[in-house]
Formats: structure tokens, C-alpha cells, sequence
């Protein structure tokens, strides 16, 4: 049981996570990201050097180094939970794919223990290195942010072909159950006609009937200031319920998708 | 087809004028009651005391001035003000006379007193002086336990003032076959006796007051009746008056016979519980399993045609709104300990009958829809949950739950039966089991179980350790050596142990005189006449005729307790960082926060007690002076360097509630301290102590009275609820939280477990959320847990964690599908969530 021994880089393990993926969930965040999202709320997983930010004045360490082993020890702390609910472990980040081999042998862990796995992640790395994960992945929560390459590129850092190609991989390989994520952006991708291509896309993935429509928030906006960095954000208000209706209106009578707002 | 039918029933515009008219104004205390025991009981010196009160019990009945609320349907009020309150001059009544002037302003349930009413009750107390039931149990009481109550080690003041209640009588056998079925079977009891029979004195008198009581209750009810027909005749709206004639006859038929249809039950039912609540001032007189109790009447009717859902459901309202007419007051400080008004009257529906069949019905349902209707504290409703349990039934729960109003509160089967069990009650007995005030499973109509017997405050023995039994500079419990000499955390822990031992054999004590004092003094032929074995055995309940009998004091602060050993034992004997010594010289000095008032008093007191024991005498002025030089004591700065190493020490190391197995099992150890000691001790009535772990509101006030403690508590704040982690200590989540508490052994503690938990609504937003919630209790029950109960946090309990952070470490909230330690974010995104928070699901 070599995959037990792993290590990789994590910052937060959270327990009772009730809204990535089915059930009560454990999430593990892996540190390090390929991407730069203005919005992002978890600005202290981007980095994979371990940091310090502050928290309510104090400094605190991010990151820590720590095997499968030490990882699982946490997650089987809430078996009673999964088996009540079918949840079980998600991996979140960061992007999982940063380290692909501590994130494939935590799922492995995982399976084995009959426990069940769901990731959270752009799949932005070489379809070889999903591949790796697949056979040990219940659900794939992909986030697809937005079909224009130059906008896309502007507002995280990087364009999106080769996240959008491997959507369409991994749908094909019907190895798990895809789900797509947006996050809808003030000023990024807010707009009935951009949520309408990122639909008409996913709904062309085969297998995948659900989207999820994430509004904007403003709850990482203090780790900013922890981390000395600029908010990008600026003073932007998180999208009203009512426009989140809209969309999903929108994007149930425009496709065949099951759409829900929130995780 | 649906196994059940629970679609929502709406709400009718009377259950919301009900609820307003109820509570228009501030709750009044009434007199009537006083002056009329006080008058029987001048006639009738002579008699047994089992006849006095049956007497006297009529006399009230006969006298006590009645009314028909507007619009109710449900008829029987014990006071002619909504929510008003009688007074019981035969528990105790000094504590009144006392609060006269201040029971209107104080801030715990306050009542409104007429001074009229003041030199009534004044005019009937004086007849009580030496008659009463709390001087003929203090006389009963060591010393020694005097004074440890005198030093809030304990307190048993919930029996020793008032009445003991806290039982669920056989409304099924009144129901069915009304008081004059019951009075015959007494006749017949007595008939049966022979006058040779050694008991023949005291049997014959209590199967004779018996008949009294259930006589008086029937013509109660006729009373009723006659207002009833008197005020239909007055009445110009004719749909009332039809009303009013359907109350009228109601009120002929029962209680007196047993009912013939829905209605006439739930009228049946009422007057039982409305008037055990006359005969004593005990509280906690729990329904029980109510939509057992009723179903057969509800099914009849229902298949006869001549019940609609909608009136059924209505009726079941307008009981739920009777159930909060009934008031209680306590004194000041009980008051505190028990806030909100509550009279604790549980009603539980769900579970497995005594065959070990689910026996969920459409009343399950309703009733938890009335709860959602009348939106009161009562009853107390909770659900029985077992493996077998319908999913809808908990989903309807849930729905209630998340509203905010704290109910329902959910008991495990899994747990409750087995420990049932290991106490002597049959396994058909533990099937059946309902719940009595808080926590507390028993089998109703065989049990007196005095289920809320005593809060034993398991902090203040921790403090005996450190002071070697001294309190307030008098020795007050056992010597245990000197905390500096200890060598090993085995010795400290002994040293624990034998102080606990030692102050729970001086609560058994006091609880004792207590209860043989209820025997002599105030024993109940009405309610005995609705418990086995009473009749038979020719004793009431409170002279041991009960079948089941037990004594369930509380203890709480284990996680108190169990933060602090681990504290000390990590501290001082493994990483050896600090001493013994250090740590009492740094809970002197209150972690070099400051003393407030009560510290300050208290040590005035001491430093005063010191000075005259020396010989000196110290005038006003002096410990006037005393008082301020200890309030502006501030430690030198050595002594604050070694109080905040220490409380950062402290801080650092894992605290239970947080899933840690080394610290769970601290706690564990740290509850039986408790709960195995308790076991070996028996009560007057011929039954077991028997532990419960649940503090109501006392771990506030009880907190007030318990210093510093090792696990870094400041003095007299409050300490930990029930079985739950010490308030912002659990920070890994509800899961985290619920496994720590299930590590306990809760079987043991068979009076009764109680964890508490904070969600914020979000958490059961949807269905996906409602069915997340479920499971969550579920799996908690998985693990044997015995208890859960919520309280999903308002925009005030918000605004009071911007306000103290510090208790609220672990509030989890989720905005927009994110989920946030509350207290980890910035004010202006505080201020946000607060403002979704009055959003909806």
C-alpha cells in the first residue's frame, strides 16, 4: 500500500461540507493553482510555497506537508456521516492537478476504504495526468468559467482550450459522473449570453445533465489583506437572487441541463 | 398509497387570536389557590394528612373562580389572567414574600402582582409558618450538606421549594374510562382490604382520599359545563354559542366517563394535565406520547366520518395553546436556572410501541404541525428516533427545526432502551417509553423517577482539590492533601474523585430529606391515583407506591472538567511546564484578568472571616475599603507574565468536541466521576440514584458560582451545557463535535443525556439540506448518542458573536454556497450575512 505513504501539500481540511458533492463531504485542499482568478476566495491556496497570512491579526501558517496516511486518518473520522448521506471526500483547491500523484492516491485511499471520492478542479494539466485519476473518481466537479479564450485569459491568467478539450475527454471516457461548475463574476461572465455559450457547451458533453451556477461572493476578501495583496474585486455586489433565477431560467429552457444555483 | 398523510393543514385565524389574547399581557400571580388550601387545611387539622389533601384538594376545585377564554375549545384554566400562576404555601412560600417587590422587574420570567393579591397570599402564608415542606426537609438534612449547598456545591432547589411533578400519568386509563371508572376501582381496592390488614390504616385513607380527588375533578369539569351552557345561552353569534353548547356537553361527559369521540378525549386529556398542575406545583407533568394516546380516538372518528383532518388539527392547536396557559413561579435564582417560563410538559411522537413496531401515525405529523401552528415554547416536543424511524417523519421535523424555535429535540431509541433496561424496567416497558421535562425516559404511569432531582455543579470539586475542601475560609468538604505536594496526574485525579465522592454523598443526603419530606408532608392522591401500584400497594407515589422509582440528579461542566485534566496532566506531569503550584496560584488570580464583584465579595469575606478569627473587629467601613483594594488589585507584572504563559499554554492544547481520542476519552473518565459513584446510592422510596447529564439554563447561573477554572474558563462565566464542548471550543465542525460527545457513554447516564448544537439556517436550507440535517442525527445515533437538539442561530444570536467572538469560535455560516467560520470574517461581511440571515430557506 505504497499509495498510503504520498505526500503532498495541503492547507485546510474541512469536515461537514455539505455542498460539494452529494452528502455530508470532507475537504481536503491541495495547495498550489495554475490559475490567477481575480475573484478567487481562496487566495492562500494559489501559491504552492508555504505562506504566512494573517488571520484576525495573528500570523498564521499555510501549508503543510503530510501523507495520504495522515490525510485519510481525518477523513475516516466522519465514515457514519458518508454512509448516512453517500458523501465521502472531495479534493479542492487550489487545482488537485498541481500535484497529480498525491491527489490520485488520496482517491485511491479513499475508494479502497469504500469511501466515496469527488473532485473539485479546472482540469487544467495533460489529459494524460487526469487519465491517472479517473478509475478512482465518483465526481468530477469541473468548472468551466467562460468559452472566450482572450477573456479567459485576462481575468484568471491562462486560456481555456486545453481545459475545455479535456471537459469533452472526460465526459467522453465515461469513467465518472461530470458535473459543470460556474462561477458567475460580476463584469467577467454575468451576462444571459456568456452563461448561455458556457451552457450550450456543457450540455453538448455527453453524459453531463447537471450545471451549477456559483454567484460571486465576498467572504475572501479579508485573506487579501492577510496576504498583503490587493482586492481585485473592488466593490463589486455579489449577483442579486433574482438575476440567479434568471439564469437559471435561462438555462433550463435553453438546454437539457439540470440547473441549480449554489454547490 | 402513502403510508401517512402529511400534507400541510393551514393555520385558522382563532390559533393566531388564541396566541395573541395569551399573550397580551405580562403573566399575573393569583391567590385564590393560597387562600383556599389555607382554609381547608384549618378545618381539617385533625386528619390524616393523605384526607387533608384530598380535602383541600376538592376545596380548591369547588371554589376556584373558572373561565371560558374566547373563542378556545378547549376549556380549564387555573387562573382567570392568561398565563397566570397560583401560588403552593405548602412547598415553601417565604422565597415569595421575599421577591414580593422585585418578582414584577427581575429579569428572568418576570410575573405582575396586584397588592391586593400581596396581602392575600401574605394573610394565607401566615398560617404556613412551620408547616411547610422545605422546614420539615431541612430538619432532615446533615449539616454538612447544608452547608455544602449553603457553598453551591449542589442544589436541589427544584423538589425543596416546590413540588416534584416530572411524570406522565395513564391518561389512556381516564380517557377510557373516565374518574368514576377510576374511583370504582379504588372502591373495589378498598372493598377488597380487610379491616385486620396490617396496612388497613394507611391503605383505606389513601384509596379514600383517592375517590375524594377524582370527585372533585369530575365536578370541576361540571362547573365547566354550567358556564359553558350559561355563556352559549348569552351569546349572540350563533356559531360560537354551537361552540359553546359542544364545550357544555363535552364537559357532562368527561372526565367524569370515558370519551366517546376525538374531541372529548383531548378534553379529557386536558383537564388531567391542567389539574395535576393544581394539586402540586411540580413541573415537568409530561404528556407523553400523545399521538399514541389519541390515535385510536382520532382513527374511530375518523373512519365514523365525523372528524375532518382540519379540526382535528385545530383542536390539536388549541391543546398546544392550553399547554402555555399554565404558568409556574419560581424563585429568582431557580428561575434563572429554568428560563423562558417553562413548565418543561414534554410531548413526545414517534417511535417503536412495545412490540418493537414503529407506530408513527398521522398525528405524529400533526402534532409536529401544531408546534409549527402555535409557535410556543410548548410542549417540549420531541421525536423518538430509531433505525425503523420514517424518513418523512424526521423530514417534517426538520422543517420545524430549522424555523429557529429550538423544537423538536431528538431521542434515540438505540440508546434509551438498553439503559432503560439495565434499571430494571421490562424490555416491553423500555419499548414504551416517552420523555419527561428535558431529557429524561422512563415508562410512564408505573414510574416516580425524580428526574431533575439536584444540579450538581462538577467544577466546584475541582476547586475543593486546589483549596485541599476550603471554601470562602471555611472547610467545607474533604481534606485531599495539598495540591503542591502531588507527584503524579493519578494522585490529582484521586484526590478528584474523592472530593466528587464526597460531595454527591452530601447531595444524596439532602435529596433524601427532601424526599421523605414529600412523603409525610405533601403526598398527591390525585396523581397517585393514576400511577401503578399506588392503589394496590395503598401508598402514594411520594411514600413509594410507584412500580418504578429513581432519583436522577444532574451533573454538568464535563467538558469543563475534562479540558481541565487533560490541561493539567499535559502541562504539568508530561511536558512539565508548569507546576501545580503554578496553576492555583494563576486561578487565584483569575488568569491575572481581573476580580469581578463576586470574586471580590467573596474574598472580602474570607479576609474579614481571617481578621475577626484573629480576634480583631472590622466595622463597615473597613470592608468597604477591603472590597475596593481587592477590586483594583492588579497582579504584579511577574504574576501576569506567568498568567498569560499559562493561558497560552492552555489555549494550545486540543479541547474536547473536537474528535481528538485522547482528549474524548479524558472525557469519558471525567463523566464517570460522576455517573458511577451516583449509582451506589438508593432513595427513601426503595429505588436507585441514577445519573442525568443536562444542565437546562443553570450552567449560566451555576457558572456565577464557580471560579477560575483549569481549562482556562474565567471565574464565574458560564460553564459547559449538558454534554457539549465547552462553548467555542468545538472548531472542527458539527461532525467533529457530535463524535466527541458520542464517546461518552450515554448509556449510563440513564436519566438522561443533552447536546446542544449551533447551526446557522443555511445549513438546512432545501431539501438537499433537510436531508443532510436528517443524516446528521442519524449517524449521530449511530454512534449512540442519546440526545440532539438545535438551535439554528438569529440575526441576535449573530449580532451577540460580533459582539463576543470568543464563544461563537465554531458558528459555521454558508453564503452563496460557501460555507465561513463567522467569526473569521471582517465586520462589513459580518454585517452581510446578518442581513441574509432573516432570508428565507
Amino acid at each position: 500500500m505504497d499509495y498510503m505513504k504520498t505526500k503532498g501539500r495541503i492547507f485546510d481540511i474541512q469536515r461537514y461540507s455539505i455542498h460539494d458533492g452529494n452528502g455530508i463531504r470532507t475537504i481536503v485542499f491541495l495547495k498550489g493553482c495554475v490559475l490567477r482568478c481575480r475573484w478567487c476566495c481562496n487566495p492562500e491556496s494559489q501559491s504552492f510555497d508555504i505562506q504566512t497570512m494573517k488571520v484576525l491579526g495573528k500570523p498564521k501558517v499555510i501549508g503543510e506537508d503530510v501523507t495520504v496516511e495522515e490525510v485519510m486518518e481525518t477523513v475516516e473520522k466522519d465514515r457514519p456521516y458518508y454512509r448516512r448521506t453517500k458523501g465521502g471526500l472531495t479534493l479542492s483547491g487550489g487545482e488537485s492537478l498541481c500535484q497529480p500523484e498525491f491527489a490520485r492516491d488520496l482517491l485511491h485511499a479513499a475508494k479502497s476504504a469504500g469511501i466515496s471520492t469527488a473532485m473539485e478542479s479546472m482540469a487544467c494539466a495533460d489529459y494524460s495526468v487526469i487519465e491517472t485519476l479517473l478509475p478512482y473518481l465518483d465526481q468530477y466537479l469541473m468548472d468551466i468559467k467562460h468559452m472566450n479564450p482572450e477573456k479567459h485569459k485576462e481575468f484568471t491568467g491562462k486560456s481555456n482550450e486545453l481545459m475545455l478539450e479535456n471537459a469533452r475527454k472526460v465526459a467522453e471516457s465515461g469513467m465518472t459522473e461530470l458535473s459543470i461548475r460556474v462561477p458567475v463574476i460580476p463584469t467577467f461572465n454575468d451576462t444571459l449570453e456568456e452563461m448561455k455559450a458556457i451552457a450550450v457547451y456543457a450540455d453538448s458533453l455527453p453524459g453531463v445533465n447537471r450545471i451549477h451556477l456559483l454567484p460571486y461572493h465576498r467572504l475572501g476578501q479579508d485573506k487579501y489583506a492577510g496576504l498583503n495583496r490587493p482586492y481585485l474585486m473592488g466593490d463589486f455586489l455579489p449577483p442579486t437572487n433574482e438575476f440567479m433565477e434568471e439564469l437559471r431560467t435561462m438555462v433550463e429552457a435553453e438546454t437539457s441541463l439540470v440547473c441549480q444555483i449554489g454547490g | 398509497m402513502k403510508k401517512y398523510n402529511s400534507t400541510d393543514i393551514p393555520k385558522t385565524d382563532r390559533i393566531t387570536r388564541l396566541v395573541d389574547n395569551l399573550y397580551a399581557k405580562m403573566p399575573e400571580i393569583e391567590s385564590a389557590r393560597a387562600v383556599l388550601i389555607t382554609e381547608s387545611y384549618k378545618e381539617t387539622e385533625g386528619l390524616p394528612v393523605i384526607l387533608r389533601r384530598a380535602k383541600a384538594f376538592e376545596h380548591i376545585l369547588k371554589n376556584i373562580p373558572i373561565i371560558i377564554r374566547d373563542e378556545e375549545l378547549i376549556v380549564g384554566s387555573s387562573t382567570i389572567a392568561p398565563r397566570g400562576c397560583q401560588t403552593f404555601p405548602e412547598y415553601s412560600y417565604e422565597w415569595l414574600e421575599e421577591e414580593f417587590d422585585t418578582v414584577e422587574h427581575r429579569s428572568a420570567d418576570p410575573f405582575y402582582i396586584a397588592d391586593q393579591t400581596k396581602e392575600e397570599i401574605k394573610k394565607a402564608d401566615a398560617y404556613w409558618k412551620g408547616k411547610t415542606n422545605i422546614e420539615l426537609a431541612t430538619s432532615y438534612m446533615a449539616p454538612e450538606a447544608i452547608k455544602a449547598m449553603e457553598h453551591n456545591m449542589f442544589t436541589p432547589g427544584n423538589y425543596y421549594y416546590n413540588g416534584v411533578g416530572h411524570v406522565t400519568v395513564k391518561y389512556d386509563e381516564v380517557m377510557a374510562i373516565g374518574f368514576e371508572g377510576i374511583a370504582a376501582k379504588a372502591q373495589a381496592e378498598l372493598d377488597s382490604c380487610n379491616v385486620g390488614d396490617a396496612d388497613y390504616a394507611t391503605k383505606s385513607r389513601f384509596l379514600q382520599a383517592s375517590i375524594i380527588s377524582c370527585n372533585a375533578a369530575i365536578a370541576y369539569a361540571q362547573r365547566y359545563m354550567v358556564l359553558a351552557k350559561q355563556e352559549a345561552d348569552a351569546c349572540k353569534d350563533p356559531k360560537r354559542k354551537e361552540e359553546l353548547l359542544t364545550i357544555a356537553r363535552n364537559c357532562g361527559r368527561v372526565p367524569a366517563k370515558g370519551a366517546t369521540t376525538f374531541y372529548e378525549a383531548m378534553q379529557s386529556f386536558w383537564f388531567v394535565q391542567q389539574l395535576l398542575q393544581m394539586e402540586s406545583s411540580g413541573h415537568s407533568i409530561s404528556p407523553g406520547r400523545f399521538d399514541q394516546f389519541l390515535y385510536p380516538y382520532y382513527k374511530a372518528d375518523r373512519n365514523a366520518g365525523i372528524l375532518t383532518r382540519e379540526f382535528a388539527q385545530e383542536l390539536l392547536d388549541c391543546f398546544w395553546v392550553k399547554l402555555n396557559d399554565l404558568n409556574k413561579c419560581r424563585d429568582a435564582a431557580s428561575a434563572e436556572g429554568f428560563a423562558g417560563y417553562s413548565l418543561f410538559q414534554n410531548l413526545i411522537v414517534g417511535g417503536q410501541n412495545e412490540e418493537g413496531i414503529d407506530v408513527t401515525n398521522d398525528l405524529s405529523f400533526m402534532c409536529i404541525q401544531a408546534s409549527k401552528h402555535v409557535f410556543l415554547p410548548m410542549p417540549s416536543l420531541s421525536i423518538r428516533v430509531w433505525n425503523g424511524s420514517p424518513h418523512e417523519l424526521l423530514m417534517k421535523a426538520a422543517d420545524l427545526t430549522r424555523t429557529g424555535i429550538g423544537l423538536p429535540a431528538y431521542y434515540n431509541d438505540e440508546v434509551i432502551i438498553p439503559s432503560l433496561m439495565s434499571r430494571g424496567l421490562t424490555l416491553e416497558e423500555a419499548r414504551n417509553y416517552n420523555i419527561i421535562g428535558c431529557v429524561e425516559p422512563q415508562i410512564y404511569g408505573k414510574t416516580n423517577g425524580w428526574h431533575d432531582a439536584a444540579f450538581f455543579n462538577m467544577c466546584r470539586p475541582l476547586e475543593m482539590v486546589f483549596s485541599n475542601g476550603m471554601d470562602k475560609g471555611e472547610q467545607i468538604s474533604i481534606q485531599t492533601g495539598r495540591v503542591e505536594d502531588m507527584k503524579t496526574f493519578e494522585e490529582f485525579f484521586d484526590a478528584y474523585k474523592a472530593q466528587m465522592k464526597y460531595q454527591i454523598s452530601l447531595m444524596v443526603n439532602a435529596d433524601n430529606a427532601i424526599d421523605v419530606a414529600h412523603g409525610e408532608r405533601v403526598p398527591l392522591p390525585f396523581q397517585s391515583s393514576m400511577v401503578d401500584d399506588c392503589m394496590k400497594r395503598g401508598k402514594t407515589m411520594e411514600q413509594g407506591g410507584a412500580v418504578h422509582n429513581f432519583t436522577g440528579p444532574q451533573g454538568f461542566g464535563i467538558a469543563n472538567v475534562a479540558d481541565s485534566l487533560y490541561a493539567i496532566k499535559q502541562l504539568v506531569f508530561d511536558q512539565k511546564k508548569f507546576t501545580l503550584t503554578q496553576f492555583k496560584e494563576v486561578l487565584a488570580l483569575n488568569y491575572g484578568s481581573g476580580f469581578d464583584r463576586i470574586t471580590a465579595s467573596e474574598m472580602t469575606v474570607e479576609i474579614v472571616k481571617n481578621l475577626e478569627a484573629q480576634g480583631k473587629h472590622v466595622s463597615s467601613d473597613e470592608i468597604a475599603k477591603i472590597i475596593s483594594g481587592v477590586m483594583n488589585a492588579k497582579p504584579s507584572a511577574e504574576e501576569q507574565r506567568l498568567c498569560d504563559e499559562l493561558k497560552n499554554a492552555i489555549d494550545e492544547i486540543p479541547k474536547f468536541g473536537n474528535d481528538n481520542d485522547e482528549v474524548d476519552a479524558f472525557a469519558r473518565e471525567a463523566a464517570y466521576t460522576y455517573t458511577k459513584p451516583l449509582l451506589d446510592f438508593h432513595n427513601p422510596r426503595g429505588g436507585q440514584f441514577q445519573a442525568g447529564l443536562y444542565p437546562v439554563s443553570a450552567n449560566v447561573p451555576l457558572g456565577a458560582q464557580t471560579g477560575a477554572t483549569p481549562d482556562g474558563r474565567l471565574a464565574h462565566t458560564p460553564v459547559a451545557d449538558g454534554v457539549s464542548p465547552s462553548a467555542g471550543k468545538d472548531v472542527k465542525g458539527p461532525t467533529a463535535a457530535a463524535n466527541s460527545v458520542a464517546k461518552l457513554d450515554h448509556g449510563i447516564a440513564s436519566n438522561g443525556t443533552l447536546f446542544n448544537q449551533k447551526f446557522h439556517p443555511s445549513a438546512l436550507s432545501g431539501e438537499r439540506g433537510l436531508d443532510n440535517f436528517v443524516n446528521l442525527i442519524r449517524a449521530y445515533f449511530d454512534q449512540k448518542g442519546s440526545h440532539m437538539q438545535f438551535n439554528v442561530v438569529d440575526r441576535a444570536t449573530l449580532l451577540d458573536a460580533q459582539e463576543h467572538p470568543e464563544q461563537y469560535a465554531h458558528l459555521v455560516v454558508r453564503v452563496a454556497g460557501y460555507s465561513a467560520l463567522f467569526t473569521t470574517l471582517s465586520k462589513s461581511l459580518q454585517d452581510d450575512i446578518i442581513r441574509r440571515t432573516e432570508q428565507g430557506f
